[in-house]
């Protein structure tokens, strides 16, 4: 396995660790919203407060992890993605500082407006939307060099069918993940509404999942030949996830074992998420970017992997504990006590 | 737009982002140390007081820490938008540093989770102590880790330059550039220093406002003691930083100190105004500047003429250099004579006009923050990268910066208001005579 593969590998699973930990967030804080505006309020609010109370934090850090580690071990991606992507994602981050911020303000701060829970749920669909053009654009096509400098095509992006699918997609898989887990996660607390309300969703929104995700395929068969036929080679791939996601559906339809329903979701995007880079291999921009002639120097590289397996040394335990603390622990989750500072 | 114009607005962008950020950062970085002392001394003495200091610190703190973390994101995320050539080359060399501070500040957001959600829940307030090392590391680290990318774009090394290349890269050696040393100390002791005059001057403020609570009185001691301590440190430290710079970028020293002709036994420049090219009104203190650059009154200092005009910093980073003096200067004055009078009792640092100078700490250290910041970098003008690669060679090639711009001025402002409503409404609904009341009431079991 050469350095460029080790490197492009743990970035990758930083970013899958994100998407999971992001689409909770950003799912929990729309069914919150959408409930709070029909006057239901109370059959969410506790549960998705308890658990994303002290975990909001460390969600951005896998964000911010993911982009530093790209321009880390691939330099030269700042040159084509910082220079094209300056509007998409100065507003990807403006909507994650006002939710950010929100968060806090709004738990210690109290500021229980509706206008404000409504921002809050929205903001947490146009950040997918707003990060997921950076999926699009890999894809080539809407990058032109013009005196040596990308441009990003704004009407060749916004125009283009492979957008809209891949924009669609990361909705309803936020959507879907979200409710997965929070249906999971209020079982455990034993509210019996707040699960069945988020169990309805659950699968109201798997469908449209797995609609897009085939759309998105056939739409790279014209747009990127090279690309789609990556995937096919990798079809088994993809199949298992079909499987994983059709048990999925099966315990959530039969209201058993969440716990395993979640786990069988969590290999599900796993599987599609990987088989999808691996198929994307070997360029980060199609076509002037790949993997071999933007990585760093050796040296850097192999500090870099250093500090990272350090830098998992600690994390590792210190992720443990907090679900140790938090996620499966009885009292916590059943909100029998308030702890907070 | 051209060129020249996206480099305006990228500095622009680039500096507001960095001036709000660094507010809050420095805030972050400070106060979960003085969070671990008051709780350790709390522990110590037995005094409920301090404990119940550390758990209101630590509430607003909360606040402090999430803008923090944003603008924190939105600067990670600009050095690319906004300066992709220089991520490009500079990436090679640096990227371990702003690796390892992304660990850092994972590190402190998991403990700080779980410290602010395990109130009460143990028993022993000692294990909730220790859930406050990993937090007060984490910050102090991932100022250590992100300041050393910062001296590294003032003493750039651990590579070869071949034709544009930067080739034989040593990480290491990068980190261990030789502004590291004093940048690093001096950013993390000013800090700390910062936010004990920050929450210093909270103290005297309800002190000021008639509250005549021990708890307060506590509190304000406890930080004063503090920040003078830090504050001496910050003052040597600055005078190691003055040392570095008069060796490794004599300009930027030159240029802060108005220093034109290459002399031994230099006078050092206090106040003053720029006129023409001339010095009015000054006050010079002699020897002072060659004392300050080589611990010795007769040593040669090197003065600007000995430079060409376009690698010469603009002058007015002399009025920003002696604002962070002068205010540092003053800190230490103001907290030796209020911890000197506590212990001989003299009136006078009771007194309503003492406890505004103490209010007035808070913000004044602040400033001095912004305004040696404003110095370090605007001091390292022509370059980003020094001797490397000049600022306006780095800057994106975009068309939207200008519009960019005024996003993050409106985000900056949402921001910045909506924290100041917050942390006041915060602590005015919930008035600390309140909580002990409360604590009190909770614990002979009267629940009603």
């Amino acid at each position: 396995m050469t350095l460029e593969i080790i490197g492009i590998s743990v970035l990758w699973l930083f970013l899958f660790g994100y998407v999971m930990i992001a689409s909770i967030d950003f799912g929990a804080g729309f069914f919150n919203a959408y409930n709070v505006i029909f006057g239901r309020e109370h059959v969410l609010t506790t549960v998705i407060q308890r658990y994303l109370s002290p975990v909001w934090e460390v969600t951005n850090v896998f964000l911010v992890f993911f982009f530093v580690g790209v321009i880390g071990f691939f330099p030269k991606t700042a040159f084509y993605y910082g220079t094209s992507l300056l509007v998409p994602a100065s507003i990807a981050i403006v909507l994650l500082a006002i939710r950010g911020s929100y968060y806090a303000f709004a738990t210690y701060g109290s500021i229980g407006h509706k206008g404000y829970t409504f921002m809050y749920g929205l903001s947490g669909l146009f950040i997918p939307a707003s990060l997921s053009i950076v999926l699009t654009i890999s894809e080539g096509g809407f990058i032109d060099m013009v005196n040596e400098k990308p441009v990003l095509d704004y009407f060749e992006l916004f125009t283009s069918p492979l957008t809209w699918s891949i924009v669609v997609l990361s909705l309803a898989a936020v959507l879907y993940i979200s409710a997965v887990f929070l249906t999971w996660y209020a079982s455990k607390a034993g509210d019996v509404k707040a699960t069945e309300l988020l169990r309805k969703y659950a699968l109201i929104w798997s469908l449209p999942t797995m609609i897009t995700a085939s759309g998105i395929i056939v739409e790279l068969r014209a747009h990127n030949s090279e690309h789609f036929n990556r995937i096919v080679d990798l079809g088994w791939v993809f199949g298992l996830s079909f499987l994983l996601f059709v048990g999925t559906v099966y315990l959530l339809w039969k209201r058993r074992s969440y716990g395993v329903a979640f786990g069988l979701l969590a290999g599900q995007f796993a599987l599609a998420f990987f088989g999808y880079g691996v198929s994307h291999y070997p360029y980060l921009l199609y076509p002037y970017l790949t993997l071999y002639d933007s990585f760093t120097n050796p040296a850097m590289a192999i500090s870099l992997i250093i500090a990272f397996l350090m830098g998992l040394g600690l994390l590792i335990p210190s992720l443990y504990l907090v679900f140790r603390l938090f996620v499966f622990n009885k009292d916590y989750v059943q909100g029998k006590e308030d702890y907070h500072a | 737009m051209n060129n020249e114009e996206a480099l305006f607005f990228s500095r622009a962008l680039t500096e507001l982002t960095l001036s709000f950020h660094i507010i809050y950062a420095t805030i972050g970085v400070g106060i979960p140390l003085m969070i671990m002392i008051a709780q350790w001394v709390g522990i110590k003495k037995n005094d409920e007081h301090y404990i119940l200091l550390a758990r209101r610190w630590a509430r607003g703190f909360v606040i402090t820490v999430a803008v923090g973390v944003v603008t924190g994101t939105a600067i990670g995320l600009q050095l690319s938008l906004l300066w992709p050539n220089f991520m490009e080359l500079a990436g090679n060399v640096i990227a371990l540093p702003l690796f390892m501070e992304t660990f850092a500040f994972f590190f402190e957001a998991i403990f700080l989770g779980i410290y602010l959600y395990t109130w009460d829940r143990f028993e022993d307030q000692k294990k909730h102590l220790l859930l406050l090392i990993p937090v007060a590391l984490g910050a102090s680290f991932s100022a250590v880790f992100i300041t050393i990318v910062n001296a590294f774009m003032n003493a750039p090394q651990g590579f070869d330059l071949v034709d544009g290349e930067l080739i034989n890269v040593n990480p290491i050696l990068a980190m261990l550039n030789p502004a590291m040393p004093t940048k690093v100390a001096h950013v993390v002791i000013t800090a700390y220093m910062t936010s004990a005059f920050v929450l210093g001057s909270i103290a005297a403020y309800r002190l000021l406002k008639g509250s005549n609570h021990v708890y307060h009185k506590k509190a304000l001691f406890l930080t004063m003691k503090l920040g003078l301590i830090f504050s001496i440190g910050a003052a040597i430290i600055g005078d190691f930083s003055g040392k570095y710079l008069a060796e490794y970028q004599p300009e930027k020293l030159a240029a802060a100190e108005w220093h034109f002709e290459t002399e031994e036994g230099a006078g050092l420049i206090l106040f003053g105004v720029l006129d023409d090219g001339e010095v009015k009104y000054e006050i010079k203190v002699p020897y002072a500047l060659s004392i300050l650059a080589h611990n010795d009154p007769t040593a040669e200092v090197i003065g600007l003429e000995e430079f060409a005009e376009e690698d010469i910093p603009p002058l007015y980073i002399h009025y920003l250099f002696q604002v962070m003096v002068g205010i540092g200067s003053l800190m230490i004055l103001v907290s030796l004579i209020y911890v000197l009078g506590r212990w001989r009792q003299w009136q006078f640092v009771h007194s309503k006009n003492y406890f505004r100078l103490m209010v007035a700490g808070g913000p004044l250290a602040v400033i001095a923050i912004e305004a040696g910041w404003w110095f370090a970098e605007v001091g390292r003008q022509p370059w980003i990268l020094r001797g490397i690669m000049r600022t306006e060679d780095a800057a994106t090639s975009s068309g939207q910066v200008d519009l960019m711009l005024m996003l993050f001025a409106g985000l900056y402002l949402v921001l910045g208001v909506g924290s100041i409503v917050v942390l006041r409404r915060m602590f005015r609904k919930n008035p600390v005579e309140q909580e002990i009341a409360d604590r009190e009431k909770e614990r002979v079991g009267d629940f009603s």
